[in-house]
């Protein structure tokens, strides 16, 4: 099989000025420029450090796909996931190396590019498709296939900006879906819209593969790379640090993010600005004597821990704790102040250092791998910030109900339910 | 690892990599992607009209209030139009050209930075949004033209083959605000205190060409050719000449043109070397 697309050594620097400040004015500019020999001045006589005010999104990745794989990329945020699809779909270019791509490459980086609220759903049909590379003559032939996979038919000619978020996805997805690129770059695009839709997308994604195109894939939905990839890679801050087939990455990725087992500490650099005032620290798996473990047992309770701080007060504040399985399930959701009566007593959390702990009681999970996620909110105001894998954690189940047979069990929990035998007869 | 030589010679295959200096203009995939910049201009004109209860009769009422405002301040009040000057149909002419111009260049400018959700998530060459948007203000143009026919019409001016001109003039006319255009646009980018001076430019830009006065109030071989550096000075003139006969614009429209194209042209490869950046910087 022959390689569609090579990269070679690509690397990518950001100055980390173009991420605060987003663009200068002419008069910093000028002020700037008049300076500039003043400062030359200076860094001749301090040897200077490029590693100050720049940092490496990407470094030295090289890989190539051969014609017709579906390749996975998955990496915690900021891994440079999405920078390295930049690049693969020209939005912007690397800094160093090169890569060679043989093919029409469709990029979806984003469902719904370019669409106009004030447009039809008819027009922005035409648009988007145009936007996303299309021919004309090719929107017209599948426009009724798009139609009717969006399943807004009746809306059609209604404005854009009258449709429900989840008409707005559809009609948007339906479009991407039925880009027929010899080269396909996907970003974390099927997070969104209901399960029953993701569903319809994944099985179209599933049907791309089928027709022998080339699929590049970012997911954080493990169950969707293990679906759709055979293979993927692992990027852990810049830098490929793994490709293999990607039931191994999957498994890789999971437990590398952990070094330190059943604690998980945020470091002030992993923070994004605009969490403030919340300032996550960490997250902790205790067992029932308070010991920091990364497995549990089944049969005995243990407890979820996260501390974190505010810098000013806090309205309505919660935090969340979610667990999933790797295929990505969810297993439970919930909240610190989900009691109605606590949520009325805390109502605000004054400035300080918090611990918010969760009680999970014994006999709830099956035996596998299970990934928590954490999130900090005000209920339909802000989301401060989320970690959507912020510690990863096994359950064993010895001395579980049923463990005399030792045979897997079925399902994602292990209850202890209070059986009855009686003779009827 | 082994290189398969069919990756160099295949028309398909693109190379990413940084690019360093001024590089070439890629017509090639401009061409590639005309039917998106047929979708751009189609999207703005459609928008435009879209909400406005009026609709396209903006497009006649503005041109119309202002031949009617200059008429009176400057034909009547200052009296330009002495002499049997026909100053309604003079200032109308001249508003013409200016509209298109002044209309283009203010959505020029912006176009970069008013479609960044497109710089930042697709690919295509930039060039084809701010050429959109010159583009449409076409239909205006269309609209404002039939607006001064009738004024033609109604003041019996007549009717020559010189009013053939109108096509390569208002195609000046694009050529020019794409020129300048091209250069606020990039800066824009990286400056957003170029959308503080636009509309300045513009109002500043108006005085110091013949929109409301005749070029020929402007005299001497120095002061013309200095006055001709202006290329709107000429693209008016020549719209006078075509529409209304009289002078054709001599050594004025020489000089123009020549700024013209240095605009136009370096305007290109600036932009050009810029776009690399816009979804870095934007």
């Amino acid at each position: 099989m022959s390689n569609v697309i090579r990269v070679d050594q690509v690397s990518k620097r950001f100055r980390i000025g173009l991420v605060h400040q987003r663009y200068q004015t002419l008069s910093e500019k000028i002020s700037n420029t008049l300076s500039a020999p003043l400062r030359t001045f200076r860094r001749i006589q301090t040897p200077k450090t490029d590693s100050e005010d720049t940092i490496w999104a990407l470094r030295d990745i090289s890989f190539d796909v051969p014609q017709g794989q579906i390749l996975g990329i998955i990496g915690r945020n900021g891994a440079g996931k999405s920078t390295l699809l930049k690049i693969l779909s020209r939005i912007t270019e690397p800094t160093e190396g090169s890569i060679t791509i043989r093919g029409r490459v469709g990029s979806l980086l984003e469902v719904g590019t370019g669409f106009h609220p004030e447009l039809t759903g008819r027009e922005n049909i035409y648009l988007n498709g145009a936007i996303l590379g299309m021919k004309r003559t090719e929107i017209e032939r599948k426009f009724d296939e798009i139609i009717a996979f969006s399943e807004i038919e009746k809306f059609i000619d209604t404005p854009v900006k009258r449709y429900s978020s989840g008409m707005y996805l559809r009609l948007a997805f339906a479009v991407a879906a039925h880009l027929e690129p010899e080269i396909l770059v996907v970003d974390e695009v099927l997070a969104v819209g209901d399960a029953e839709f993701q569903k319809k997308c994944l099985g179209k994604m599933g049907d791309v593969a089928q027709q022998g195109r080339t699929v590049l894939f970012v997911s954080h939905n493990m169950s969707a790379i293990l679906r759709l990839t055979h293979e993927s890679i692992v990027l852990a801050n810049g830098r490929m640090v793994m490709r293999a087939p990607s039931g191994e990455a999957v498994d890789f990725y999971l437990s590398a993010g952990n070094p330190k087992a059943g604690e998980r500490v945020w470091e002030a650099a992993e923070i994004p600005a605009d969490a403030a005032p919340f300032c996550p620290i960490a997250v902790r798996l205790l067992d029932k004597k308070g010991k920091v473990v990364d497995t549990i047992r089944s049969t005995e309770q243990f407890t979820i821990e996260v501390e974190y701080s505010l810098s000013s007060p806090l309205t309505g504040l919660r935090i969340g704790i979610y667990l999933s399985t790797t295929r990505g399930e969810y297993v439970f959701t919930s909240f610190d102040t989900d009691d109605a009566g606590k949520f009325e007593e805390i109502g605000s959390r004054s400035a300080g250092r918090y611990v918010s702990r969760c009680r999970v009681p014994a006999d709830l999970l099956n035996n596998g791998y299970f990934i928590l996620s954490i999130n900090a909110s005000s209920y339909r105001i802000r989301r401060y910030f989320q970690d959507e894998q912020a510690l990863t954690f096994t359950v064993n189940t010895d001395g579980a109900p049923g463990s005399q047979w030792a045979e897997p069990r079925l399902g994602l929990v292990r209850p202890r339910f209070d059986w009855t035998i009686d003779k009827v007869e | 690892m082994i290189r398969d030589n069919n990756f160099k010679t295949d028309p398909d295959v693109i190379t990413i990599r940084a690019m360093r200096g001024w590089s070439s203009l890629n017509l090639r995939d401009l061409w590639k992607y005309r039917e998106l910049l047929y979708f751009m201009v189609w999207r703005d004109i459609k928008v435009r009209y879209k909400q406005a209860v009026l609709g396209i009769a903006w497009a006649i009422l503005l041109p119309v209030v202002n031949i009617v405002i200059f008429s009176f301040v400057f034909g009547i009040l200052l009296k330009q139009n002495q002499g049997g000057v026909n100053y309604p149909l003079l200032s109308a002419v001249g508003l013409l050209p200016w509209g298109l111009f002044a209309g283009a260049l203010q959505r020029c400018s912006s176009s970069l930075v008013g479609n960044t959700n497109l710089i930042t998530k697709v690919y295509f060459p930039r060039l084809i949004i701010p050429v959109a948007s010159v583009l449409s203000g076409l239909v205006d143009f269309g609209i404002s033209s039939l607006v001064v026919f009738s004024l033609m019409i109604y003041f019996r001016a007549p009717l020559s083959w010189s009013m053939l001109w109108l096509l390569p003039l208002t195609l000046l006319v694009l050529l020019t605000s794409l020129a300048v255009g091209l250069w606020l646009s990039a800066l824009n980018v990286q400056y957003r205190d170029v959308q503080y001076i636009v509309p300045f430019l513009i109002t500043t830009w108006m005085y110091a060409s013949p929109v409301a006065y005749s070029a020929s109030l402007v005299t001497g071989r120095i002061l013309r050719i200095v006055y001709g550096l202006n290329p709107m000075a000429g693209v008016i003139q020549g719209f006078r000449w075509a529409i209304m006969g009289g002078d054709p614009p001599g050594e004025l429209f020489v000089v123009s043109i020549i700024m013209v194209l240095v605009l136009f042209i370096s305007g290109l490869f600036y932009f050009r070397r810029m776009e690399r950046t816009f979804a870095d910087t934007i």
